[in-house]
């Protein structure tokens, strides 16, 4: 292995984040550099483009301060590496792996590349545990599985924090009490200090904080670093998962901030802007974050993961939510208008989707009749949101008695099942959701055959 | 073996210094670990590259060598059943569960083999030599570059897949040596005898695809919709149930988390024709989206090229690509790094003609040996924000023959296929009459054409109906409107995960349909005959209508046949009782 070098007064032009310096080692692409200048921390950053003479550094850093002269480059030979090892679990880092709180640097056991390596998909298993969060409207409707990516595609102002932290403070297997082995990684990718502190409040609240480690990249440090804590943090997810076998819960918040620096960065290179201004590769980036979930087969551990992001403008076909719709699987959606109303945790449950859900529920898994009241409840929620527009027009006396009953379901719905004041075990939520389909007409009810209403719904088929 | 040196690299394109000539498009080993690369320009001295895996570690100054032949694959009896990145390398079990660039080492596999030729035949190009034995049987081709006479046989038996096994010496008096296998460059399509024309429909075992919008053997069919729509479930609903012989599915910039499902899937899955696990007729190719993005932009031409080698050998193939809007980014994406003026959307102009080279691949053909078969493409898109005016769908849409448009709104009320029939189209319609009529529906055209009539008056009414209420429409359109609801719940919904309704044969369609028309003609008759629509409403039959697909499976054909006789007891049974309430 080549040692270490020190380039001093090698750079001839910054611009933005980019750093042009003349080659005077030998170095090859992506390989970690440190920026030093005067008595100040070092700055991360990587090599992006070689040429004989001349080599570009992206600083993953802020640039301000640095000079031409004065201005030292050290070269690692390898790209950027986190020492991952025992002990990463109760701690808090920077988006640079670095200590924050105080205590000592964590012990390397294994360097391992920041960017991961992507998994062979021949080695992965297919997720299938279901996992119980307490929340009936993912429980039943959306339900999350062992090594799935589901994103909460939220908005400003909207309970998104707080619905994150009680996920991970309850979710589990069922059947067991949380003797496993589990672990939460939280990232804060570009979050107030106020967000940052009320999650680690929740977690310690709960007695769950000697099972976290946090990556803090605050609202007010510099934009580049945001490409790097949900990097570190998903390398440390990685270690925790595969090599110590626990299963991971892995937080992104706030990936919008993300996708903003990403978008910043590449115009600081003058790269062609796609739409809206987000680099081309945008979707190849995102994949390159998400894809990093995963069960592998033979290896006990598992990581989940639940990126946060909030929807520019309320717009789910922003490019952000857009390409992480394509790449994740499923969407949780947060509601202003459900909020307003005072329902909680206000899912808008139509264009949510967990793509998993079939292959951990049903028979063996959860209750052989679940997945037919999932698709009973989109369907009839479908129809009763479907009515309320017609209601709204015409009123409600207007409408055939069949349709005012989905009105009348889909009040229900919202109010007895939706909203929630406490954790609901999967048993309570499935009985929530038979309860609010009472008094739809069995005829209208085609997603349930006729024995899955008998026992649910009672004989009286009245068409 | 020409060399050059690394002047320039970011990314995944790098820029070399030549020593000897290089030819465009001539694939590459670069470095010492020889990653995969492919000259994409030349000028003068200098040539530029693409490199298929991760680049990091390269730097000026490191040895690119040429390989004197244009990216290729190796075809032979080692795919079906095999899962491969998207440079057909095998991703096995054997490697650490991430993926490490450079050349992996070459596994050899061993297959038992009778040959169909002797000492002393004469061999066309495209030919089949020899056929390997169990599990599945396959034949061996001569590569459609060689022809000859057979020299030097080996014996039959076992033998490993780089062995040669005969001789061929041509009119020349060049010799070619056969193995299992043989290369063929990606970009180019396997040669042919003859295009023919549309004769029969692959079927699908979906519905709403069948009936209404099939799609021929040979066609090209796309599936374009926004995320959550469904695309990736139906993909594999047809990759499991349709009757082609072969099926290629490549997952082009995907999730991981799929492809290990269709892993986990296919081997539990029974073809319900053969009887064998599904997998045994799959070759999965898998480009995950976290994986290099070069090799994105070639997973698409290996696919195409697996299933042109399947389809030489007499099979109809499927190629399921999942997402083609995957691989246009990816050409956008190597477009932009090599400085290419950007056309529409930052795609590159020549975006369209590569689409059309793609989807011209599929046909049915007569192979060079003689041999009738056939490769049908079925491409998703994924436009964003679910647009379909974005420059990929559009494209696509001049190049292919059926287009089946997915909507958001079907998707979000759990309905699926999420296939939106008004906007969905296929054009081989009248061809595929025929082969309906011979297997013994000749009202297909005409069912068909009522139940898009239905559907589209559907759309009409129900425009109206948010403005006057249901209630108030005449009763004939009120009837229209509960049958157009009926085909909607009762035919073109087909639940993938259902194990009664996942597949659905030919004769259960034209069954289901006629049950479903017959209820029309009587309900249209009975209310014009006065009877309230609300009294219809309330069949008692309605409900097993509805649930038609679920409630009669495969093997209840003759009970699904005798509905009609029970519509017409109940209408019988309303007729008296209607004139009273009217």
């Amino acid at each position: 292995m080549q040692a270490d070098l020190l380039l001093e007064n090698a750079v001839t032009r910054i611009e933005g984040p980019l750093l042009f310096a003349r080659r005077e080692a030998r170095v090859g692409l992506n390989a970690a550099v440190e920026v030093l200048a005067g008595n100040g921390p070092p700055r991360l950053g990587r090599v992006a483009a070689l040429d004989e003479t001349s080599m570009v550094i992206e600083v993953l850093e802020a640039t301000s301060g640095l000079a031409l002269r004065g201005t030292r480059i050290r070269l690692h030979p390898e790209p950027l590496l986190f020492g991952v090892g025992p002990n990463l679990l109760g701690r808090v880092f920077d988006s640079v792996g670095r200590p924050l709180d105080g205590g000592p640097p964590v012990a390397a056991r294994t360097r391992r590349r920041i960017e991961g390596l992507a998994i062979n998909p021949a080695w992965r298993a297919l997720p299938r545990d279901f996992i119980e969060t307490g929340i009936a409207t993912i429980d039943v409707m959306n339900s999350l599985v062992r090594g799935q990516k589901l994103p909460l595609f939220s908005a400003g102002g909207l309970p998104h924090d707080r619905l994150a932290a009680e996920i991970a403070q309850r979710a589990r297997l069922r059947g067991t009490k949380g003797e496993e082995s589990f672990a939460v990684v939280f990232a804060g990718i570009g979050v107030p200090h106020d967000t940052a502190d009320q999650f680690r409040l929740a977690m310690e609240s709960s007695g769950a904080l000697g099972h976290t480690a946090m990556f803090l990249n605050l609202a007010d440090e510099p934009g580049m670093q945001r490409l790097l804590a949900p990097r570190y943090a998903l390398t440390a997810a990685e270690y925790l998962a595969f090599e110590e076998g626990r299963h991971v819960l892995v937080i992104l918040t706030d990936m919008t901030n993300y996708c903003e620096a990403l978008r910043e960065v590449s115009a600081s290179h003058g790269e062609i802007p796609g739409r809206k201004g987000y680099p081309g590769y945008m979707y190849s980036d995102l994949a390159s974050v998400y894809e990093r979930a995963g069960c592998i087969r033979g290896r006990p551990g598992t990581l989940t993961q639940l990126p946060i992001l909030t929807m520019p403008g309320d717009d789910i076909g922003h490019p952000i939510p857009d390409l992480t719709g394509y790449i994740t699987e499923g969407q949780i959606v947060l509601d202003r208008e459900l909020d307003r109303r005072g329902i909680y945790p206000p899912v808008r449950v139509l264009p949510s989707l967990s793509r998993l859900m079939d292959a951990g529920i049903g028979a063996g898994f959860t209750d052989p009749d679940h997945p037919a009241l999932a698709h009973q409840l989109f369907a009839a929620y479908a129809r009763a949101l479907r009515v309320r527009v017609l209601a709204s027009v015409m009123g409600e006396q207007g409408l055939p008695e069949s349709d005012r009953r989905f009105l009348g379901f889909g009040e229900r719905f919202e109010r007895q099942f939706v909203h929630q004041e406490s954790a609901r075990t999967l048993e309570e939520s499935l009985a929530a959701g038979w309860a609010v389909l009472q008094g739809l007409p069995h005829g209208e009810l085609t997603r349930l055959s006729n024995a899955q209403i008998g026992r649910h719904l009672g004989e009286a088929a009245h068409a | 073996m020409s060399e050059a040196r690394i002047t320039w690299i970011g990314g995944p394109v790098l820029k070399a210094c030549a020593t000897g000539p290089f030819s465009i498009f001539e694939a590459l080993a670069v470095g010492e670990r020889r990653l995969l690369g492919e000259v994409i320009q030349l000028r003068g001295d200098e040539l530029v590259a693409q490199v298929y895996e991760d680049t990091t570690g390269l730097e000026p100054g490191v040895t690119v060598v040429g390989l004197e032949r244009p990216l290729s694959v190796t075809l032979g009896p080692n795919l079906l059943g095999g899962i491969f990145d998207g440079l057909l390398r095998p991703l096995s079990l054997a490697t650490d569960y991430q993926i490490q660039p450079g050349a992996a080492e070459r596994v050899f596999a061993r297959h038992r083999l009778e040959f169909t030729v002797r000492d002393g035949d004469t061999l066309s190009a495209g030919a089949v030599f020899a056929r390997t034995v169990a599990p599945r049987p396959q034949s061996l081709l001569v590569p459609p570059s060689a022809s000859g006479r057979v020299e030097a046989l080996v014996e039959p038996g076992e033998h490993r897949d780089d062995e040669t096994l005969l001789v061929l010496v041509d009119d020349s008096g060049r010799r070619h040596e056969l193995t299992m296998q043989h290369d063929w460059p990606v970009r180019r399509s396997r040669p042919v005898r003859e295009r023919l024309g549309v004769n029969a429909p692959m079927i699908t075992g979906q519905r709403i695809l069948d009936t209404l919008f099939p799609v021929a053997r040979g066609g090209r069919a796309a599936l374009p919709g926004g995320f959550g729509t469904g695309k990736t479930v139906l993909q594999e609903a047809l990759a499991k149930w349709c009757d082609a012989d072969v099926i290629v599915y490549v997952g082009c910039g995907e999730r991981g988390n799929e492809m290990a499902e269709v892993l986990d899937e296919f081997p539990q899955l029974e073809d319900p024709r053969t009887g064998r696990p599904l997998a045994e007729r799959t070759v999965i190719i898998a480009n995950t989206s976290n994986m290099p993005v070069a090799a994105r932009e070639a997973s698409i031409y290996t696919a195409i090229t697996v299933a042109e080698y399947f389809r030489d050998q007499g099979l109809n193939v499927a190629l399921m690509a999942d997402s083609t809007s995957r691989w246009a980014e990816a050409l956008r994406e190597v477009s932009g790094r090599l400085g290419e003026l950007p056309g529409e959307a930052g795609y590159p102009a020549y975006l369209s003609s590569r689409l059309a080279e793609f989807y011209e691949r599929a046909a049915r053909v007569t192979s060079l040996a003689g041999a009738e078969g056939s490769v049908t493409i079925i491409g998703a898109i994924s436009p964003p924000s679910g647009d379909f005016s974005e420059p990929v769908t559009l494209h696509t849409k001049r190049y292919v023959r059926c287009f089946w448009a997915l909507d958001r709104q079907r998707a979000q009320a759990r309905f699926y296929p999420a296939i939106h029939p008004l906007q969905s189209y296929g054009s081989d319609v009248q061809e595929l009459a025929d082969w309906w009529k011979r297997s013994g529906n000749p009202d297909w055209l005409v069912q068909r054409q009522r139940v898009l009539e239905l559907l589209e008056a559907q759309a009409h009414l129900e425009r109206m109906a948010r403005i006057v209420g249901r209630d108030a429409l005449p009763p004939q359109q009120q009837v229209r409107l509960l049958c157009a609801d009926l085909v909607n719940e009762g035919f073109l919904r087909q639940s993938s995960f259902s194990k009664v309704d996942r597949f659905c044969s030919p004769p259960r369609q034209v069954a289901m349909l006629s049950v479903l028309l017959h209820f029309a003609d009587r309900a249209n008759a009975a209310v014009a005959a006065g009877v309230p629509p609300a009294r219809l409403v309330a069949l008692p039959m309605l409900r097993q209508l509805q649930r038609l697909g679920e409630e009669f499976g495969e093997d209840d054909l003759l009970r699904l046949r005798q509905l009609p006789r029970q519509i017409d007891y109940e209408f019988d049974q309303l007729q008296p009782v209607a004139s009273h309430a009217s």
